[in-house]
C-alpha cells in the first residue's frame, strides 16, 4: 500500500524475461480494461505513449484554458452594463477553474504543475491557436462565446467518455460550465444584430473574423492529423476532426440565422445529399503560421502570462513562508 | 517557485448525503486549500461542507493486488438478501 499520488511506476524496461512477461500481463488488463470500455485510472499500469500522449494533451488543453482568459478578459472594465460585466467575469473565472482541474488531472499522470507551467512559458507546449487572434471591438466577447466556446464543447462534450477517468471527470465539469458560456455569447450578440444599425455591423464583423478560426479549432483535416489513429485506437479520441468540423458547421447554420447574421463563406450550402452543410476550403497555412507563433497576438498572450506568473511569486513565498511558519500539523 | 502541496477535495453536495471526492488543488496551508477549495469547486452552490486532505495522506489499496485483496467478498453471495428464497405469498420479509 502507497500513498495515492506517487507516481506510477512507468513501464519497466528491463531486459529481463521476468519484468517482459510482467508487462505484457499489464498490458493484457490495460487491453482489457479499454476492451470493456472501462476507465483507466492513475495507479494503473499504462504503456508510456498512452501516459505521454494524455500529459501532452490535458496540458495543452489546460494552457488553452488560462490563456483563453486573456482576449475576454481585456473588455470587462469596459462592458456595456453591470449585467454583461458579472456576466463576463463569471465566464473569465470559469476558464481559469477548468485550467486548474485539468492541470490536477494532469498530475495524476506524474506530470508537476510547475514544470507544466515552465513549459507552456518557454513555448515548449501549445494552447490553442483561436486565442492569438485579438479581440478589437465588445462583440467579439459575444463571438467568443457563441463560436469559440460552441467549438470547444463539440470538442469537449465526446472527451467525457474518454478512457482516462481523471480527464473523462474533469470534463464533465467543465462541460456543464461551458454551456452558459455559450449562451451569453449568443445572447450578447443578438442583442446587438437587433440593435442599432453600428451595433448589428458591429456583430457581423465580429463573426466575420471569428468564423474561420473557429472552423481550424478542430485540428487539421483528417488526412494530415498526426497523432489521430493511435488516440482513437487508445479511446481518448473518439471522433475525427472533419467528423465534429461537420457538426458545429451544421449546428452553426441556423443559430446563424437565427441571430440574423450571416457566415463568412459564400459556398456555405446544404448539401441533400450528404445530409450535411457544405463548406469552402480552409486556409491551413493561416493556421500553420499563427501555430508556428506568427499570429497577431502569440507574442502578447505568453508575454502577458509570463508576468503575471512573476507578479505572483512574492504571494506564493508569502503563503508558503506563512505555512512554514505555522508548522506542519497545520499544514 | 512551488505551488504549494496537493489536496484532495472533499464536497458535501447537500444535507444527508456523504462528502464526495471532486478533484485537487494546490495550497501552502488547510486554510488556504479550503479557500481554494471553495472558489474552484464551489461556484454554482456544489456544496454545504467541504474537506480538504493532504494528497500523501491518503494511503490507497494498489491495482495490482485487486484480485487477492478484494477476493474473500468474492464467494459469498449468501452476504446479499437475493441469495435466499422465498415462499410464494411470504410478505415483509
Ligand atoms: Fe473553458
Ligand atoms: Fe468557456
Amino acid at each position: 500500500m502507497t500513498a495515492v499520488r506517487e507516481t506510477p511506476p512507468a513501464s519497466r524496461s528491463a531486459p529481463d524475461a521476468g519484468h517482459e512477461a510482467a508487462d505484457a500481463g499489464l498490458e493484457a488488463v490495460f487491453e482489457a480494461t479499454l476492451a470493456a470500455d472501462e476507465r483507466v485510472e492513475p495507479r494503473d499500469w499504462m504503456p508510456d505513449g498512452y501516459r505521454a500522449t494524455l500529459i501532452r494533451q490535458i496540458a495543452q488543453h489546460a494552457h488553452s484554458e488560462i490563456i483563453g482568459m486573456q482576449p475576454e478578459a481585456n473588455w470587462i472594465t469596459r462592458a456595456p452594463s453591470l449585467r454583461r460585466k458579472a456576466i463576463l467575469m463569471a465566464k473569465v473565472q470559469d476558464e481559469a477553474g477548468h485550467g486548474l482541474y485539468l492541470y490536477s488531472a494532469a498530475e495524476t499522470l506524474g506530470a508537476s504543475r510547475d514544470e507544466l507551467l515552465d513549459k507552456l512559458h518557454s513555448g515548449r507546449q501549445r494552447y490553442s491557436s483561436i486565442f492569438n487572434y485579438p479581440t478589437l471591438t465588445w462583440a467579439d466577447v459575444g463571438a467568443i462565446g457563441w463560436l469559440v466556446d460552441g467549438a470547444a464543447i463539440i470538442n469537449q462534450v465526446p472527451l467525457c467518455r474518454c478512457s482516462y477517468g481523471p480527464y473523462a471527470r474533469a470534463m464533465v465539469r467543465i462541460c456543464k460550465e461551458e454551456s452558459f458560456h455559450q449562451r451569453q455569447g449568443f445572447e450578447s450578440l443578438l442583442a446587438l444584430s437587433q440593435g442599432t444599425p453600428e451595433q448589428h455591423a458591429m456583430a457581423q464583423d465580429a463573426v466575420d473574423r471569428w468564423w474561420w478560426p473557429s472552423l481550424m479549432m478542430f485540428g487539421p483535416p483528417d488526412a494530415d492529423s498526426t497523432h489521430s489513429a493511435q488516440s482513437m485506437a487508445w479511446k481518448i479520441k473518439r471522433h475525427s476532426n472533419d467528423e465534429l468540423r461537420q457538426r458545429f458547421v451544421d449546428i452553426c447554420v441556423p443559430q446563424a440565422e437565427a441571430l440574423g447574421l450571416t457566415l463568412p463563406d459564400p459556398e456555405l450550402r446544404w448539401n441533400d445529399e450528404r445530409g450535411h452543410y457544405d463548406y469552402g476550403a480552409i486556409d491551413w497555412d493561416e493556421f500553420q503560421q499563427v501555430l508556428r507563433g506568427n499570429g497577431p497576438c502569440n507574442e502578447q498572450r505568453l508575454t502577458r502570462r509570463r508576468r503575471a506568473h512573476d507578479n505572483g511569486a512574492w504571494v506564493r513565498e508569502a503563503a508558503s513562508a506563512y505555512a512554514a511558519k505555522h508548522g506542519p500539523e497545520e499544514r | 517557485m512551488s505551488q504549494g502541496q496537493l489536496w484532495e477535495v472533499f464536497v458535501r453536495s447537500r444535507r444527508g448525503l456523504s462528502h464526495t471526492h471532486v478533484g485537487s488543488l494546490h495550497a501552502p496551508d488547510a486554510e488556504m486549500a479550503l479557500r481554494n477549495a471553495r472558489d474552484l469547486y464551489t461556484r454554482r452552490q456544489e456544496g454545504v461542507s467541504i474537506w480538504v486532505v493532504p494528497s500523501t495522506a491518503v494511503t490507497a489499496s494498489s491495482p495490482d493486488e485487486k484480485d487477492p485483496f478484494f477476493a474473500p467478498a468474492g464467494d459469498k453471495p449468501y452476504r446479499h438478501p437475493t441469495f435466499y428464497e422465498v415462499p410464494e405469498g411470504v410478505r415483509n420479509l
